[in-house]
């Protein structure tokens, strides 16, 4: 049986599989997974404390945000190498790409500022101040909108990427961490790390349509510290990761009730879809590993070791 | 072919006791459910989480306990075969058995195969019970873990084999339960790993890798999860011979007449 997996896993390592490439913070690294073996394949050395990641729209740049080396790095994921720096303001700790696949939008979580940086010209192009210790970011998926929280004000806070203007504040919870638009961009889902809950805004007139609050059997509610977020791929669920609870809850997109809780590893903070959008990652900070979940049954496949308190993760196809 | 039918007689009476006792097979899955449902879920934040094999990925305690839980009805369901063994000698039921033209370890042999699937019939009862309950495990594993839950109810069954060949009387049962049932669970993986037992005490720990309840336990855990653990296959197997070869010894005619009176 051994020996026979060995064997397809020998056969097959010539065709390249889908990737799955984590973060991890206290070892200053990058780890990649193979989806099909589910094992760690490469480690990468990365500047320090590199938390929010995300490749390029055509898979060839890895962007890195490398906290305490005060930059965003760029690398070749082919080879590993980080490529060159680019100028991300203080302590970089989240960010979203543009659609366009240009702008990177920054959060500098120590300057209380969102750093808007081109790509291309590698130059920052704005700053926009926002609330105080800015962190969960996320855009329209026409890119007209970009919505920065910050975590000590508890604020999302609404900017018009044509001007570069915040247009709307609007308040949420303690401790806002995590801002995704639905794939429709119809709504802004804001998750609230102390208050325990997501809320969910009309992204045309910013007004609050629901709050979702979490429970568990056995597991004390501060515990319930709703983090990263991630629709499902037909968009009727919203995987939220729950922090020191352990688990990720599955809400229904359209009623926001949550369905299911799934047992994953200690502190989880974000996820990422395999490209065949049939698992789901999730980082689990404390324990240092990553839970790969089925998306068709909802369980739990395996549970990989990475490096030590692995916090992002984003996902490459081999056919690039 | 008349073997046959002696066998299939012994398994019958053995089937027919199991189902015309419902409080019998009643008690016989409340027992692991009461465990599965109030027990675990009191220990459920108490057990720190690790992956061992054959686990993949963190799991909860209701999981962990479930194979733990099938090796505890089995070992109940073969000490009550042992017990009814022991009513038959008192009632001379099992004298009128052995004196069937057929070798003892035959008659023997069968009772035990009888015994096993009554085991097979309670654990699989309480799995569906457990799956309603929210314990999946992969389905093939059910599939997989037949002939592990068989070959343990053949070790315990042999085990209460050669326990009621050395019991004289019924009253004596209540010992069994004390110095058999209690100490092969509890010095066992069927409630938690023994990697946590070794934490507290490396004593405890050896015993327990040394109690062939343990290997009867891993074998089914591991089979649910379609892995052959073949350290715990041999120990089984092992133990199951031994202690059959044992009961045949504890059988022989000059051992089985009745004590005498003074």
């Amino acid at each position: 049986m051994l020996r026979a997996l060995l064997l397809t896993t020998l056969l097959a390592s010539p065709a390249l599989a889908d990737e799955i490439w984590v973060t991890n913070e206290a070892d200053d690294t990058v780890s990649v997974i193979d989806v099909e073996t589910l094992e760690v394949t490469h480690t990468y050395p990365t500047g320090e404390r590199p938390r929010g990641v995300t490749f390029s729209r055509d898979f060839k740049r890895l962007y890195i945000c490398a906290s305490d080396s005060d930059a965003v790095q760029v690398m070749d994921p082919d080879t590993g190498e980080i490529l060159h720096d680019l100028p991300s303001g203080e302590d970089p700790e989240q960010f979203v790409i543009a659609p366009d696949d240009r702008l990177l939008y920054i959060a500098n979580e120590n300057d209380a500022v969102t750093t808007v940086v081109d790509t291309q010209s590698r130059k920052v192009v704005a700053q926009i101040d926002v609330g105080i210790e800015p962190e969960g970011m996320g855009i329209s998926p026409d890119g007209k909108v970009q919505v920065t929280t910050s975590e000590t004000t508890n604020m999302a806070h609404w900017i018009d990427t044509a001007t570069h203007e915040i247009t709307a504040n609007t308040l949420v919870d303690a401790r806002p961490r995590h801002a995704e638009f639905s794939p429709d961009g119809g709504e802004l889902w804001v998750s609230s790390e102390i208050g325990g809950t997501v809320t969910i805004f009309d992204t045309a007139t910013q007004m609050e349509k629901g709050k979702i609050t979490f429970g568990i059997p056995g597991i004390r509610p501060e515990k319930l510290q709703p983090v990263g977020m991630h629709f499902s791929p037909d968009h009727t669920k919203v995987f939220v990761a729950l922090g020191p609870a352990n688990h990720l809850a599955v809400v229904d997109a359209a009623s926001f009730s949550v369905e299911e809780y799934i047992l994953v590893g200690r502190r989880v903070w974000h996820m990422a879809l395999s490209p065949d959008e049939t698992l789901l990652f999730t980082t689990n900070g404390v324990s240092g590993d990553v839970t790969a979940i089925d998306v068709a049954t909802l369980a739990p496949v395996a549970t990989i070791k990475v490096g030590r308190f692995p916090w992002g993760a984003a996902a490459r196809p081999t056919a690039n | 072919m008349s073997a046959l039918r002696a066998a299939g007689a012994i398994m019958a009476r053995e089937l027919a006791r199991f189902l015309t006792q419902r409080e019998r097979f009643f008690a016989a899955l409340v027992r692991p459910l009461v465990w599965l449902v109030v027990f675990a879920a009191g220990f459920r934040a108490a057990l720190g989480l690790s992956i061992i094999p054959p686990y993949r990925t963190y799991i909860t305690y209701e999981t962990y306990i479930a194979p733990g839980l099938c090796g505890m009805i089995l070992l109940f369901s073969a000490m009550q075969s042992s017990l009814s063994l022991v009513n038959d000698r008192e009632s001379g039921t099992m004298r009128l058995m052995l004196t069937a033209p057929w070798p003892r370890w035959f008659l023997l042999g069968a009772k035990l195969v009888a015994g096993a699937l009554v085991g097979l019939l309670q654990v699989a009862a309480f799995l569906g019970i457990a799956y309603a309950y929210g314990i999946h495990l992969p389905p093939l594993g059910y599939v997989a873990a037949l002939p592990a839950v068989v070959l343990s109810g053949l070790m315990l069954g042999a085990l209460g084999l050669f326990l009621s060949a050395r019991i004289r009387q019924l009253e004596n049962f209540a010992g069994v339960m004390n110095f058999v049932i209690f100490p092969m669970f509890f010095l066992s993986s069927a409630l938690y790993p023994i990697w946590k037992m070794q934490e507290s005490s490396p004593v405890l720990a050896l015993l327990c890798k040394l109690n062939p309840f343990t290997h009867a336990v891993e074998l089914i855990r591991f089979a649910l999860y379609r892995q052959l653990e073949p350290l715990s296959l041999a120990v089984v197997a092992g133990a199951t011979a031994v202690f059959f070869a044992l009961a045949l010894w504890g059988f022989e005619p000059a051992r089985t007449r009745p004590p005498k009176r003074d």
